[in-house]
């Protein structure tokens, strides 16, 4: 269980959205995190290096907090090696294939009324709360 | 070079946001998708966050004709509701609910060195490549057909 903390919730959000207003107004590029991923294993030169820049930067974000002493806590992760592995695959594929993830969809997208977008995010989170009913609640729970 | 200063200062920005409204955290999304349980609304809170000032700031972003460090916005130009973004997000949602990590925060969390992050990120790197590979080969083979179509990425 974890706790419910509305304020740094909002301030986080708007850190995301203002990070992905500044990378449209700067870069004239969507903060899609699947996309910017994908690109970086087919793309190269300028195309590749802006990718791998933003990517450095969200991995120096809990590095450098935690230099100033932000306590940073290992996630926690399910027991099976197998289904991290299988859950990785599945968002890997389903969000190219569905052309975005949280970021692409769920705050660029939307914040852009993109019927498409939308329509995405509706069915992501529509789904991963059936799959956690079902993990949490499904088997003789 | 700016550029490059530039996209990390935005990565960077991301990250801090990420980490600062519990993305970073599965237990914490997972607690959000769990609607039969303990519903922890908070990151319904990250996305009313995100989206006030992204929607504010792209409408702003829309009046530029150019992005200060390139030489276009890359808008995304498709609004159709197609079947590969129905069973895409229907793919991305299982995984996300599995383990309760999606792309971003998923790569944040490489900075833990947990073992299961790593597996997981190499397998979401091998579930993307996969599907461009596969791609591609499809795309090969409708150009054959001479119906060549152009596609315009969300993100």
């Amino acid at each position: 269980m974890t706790a419910f903390d509305p304020f740094s919730a909002l301030l986080g959000g708007a850190l995301i959205g203002l990070a992905s207003v500044l990378l449209m107004l700067l870069l004239g590029r969507i903060a899609g995190i699947s996309g910017i991923l994908a690109g970086c294993f087919y793309l190269s030169g300028t195309d590749k290096g802006w990718r791998l820049a933003f990517l450095a930067g969200l991995v120096a974000a809990p590095l450098i907090a935690s230099a100033a002493g932000y306590p940073i806590l290992s996630p926690q992760m399910p027991a099976s090696w197998i289904i991290a592995a299988a859950a990785g695959l599945l968002v890997g594929f389903g969000t190219r294939l569905g052309g975005g993830c949280t970021s692409g969809h769920g705050v660029c997208g939307v914040a852009r009324l993109s019927p498409r977008s939308i329509a995405a995010t509706i069915i992501f989170m529509f789904t991963a709360m059936i799959v956690v009913a079902i993990m949490r609640h499904g088997f003789g729970g | 070079m700016p550029l490059l200063l530039a996209s990390f200062l935005c990565g960077l920005i991301f990250g801090f946001g990420l980490l600062i409204s519990g993305m970073t955290d599965p237990m914490k999304v997972l607690g959000f998708l769990d609607i039969l349980g303990r519903w922890d609304p908070t990151l319904g809170f990250v996305m009313i966050g995100a989206l006030a000032v992204s929607s504010i700031g792209f409408a702003l972003a829309r009046r530029r004709r150019a992005p200060l460090l390139a030489s276009q916005s890359l808008w995304p130009t498709r609004a159709d509701i197609d079947a590969p973004l129905v069973a895409g997000s229907i793919l991305f949602g299982a995984g996300w609910g599995l383990v309760g990590l999606c792309p971003g925060p998923a790569l944040e969390n490489l900075a833990s060195l947990s073992p299961r992050v790593i597996v997981f990120v190499i397998a979401m790197s091998v579930g993307m490549i996969l599907h461009d590979a596969w791609q591609r080969r499809a795309r090969a083979s409708r150009e054959i057909d001479q119906t060549a179509a152009v596609t315009a990425s969300d993100g």
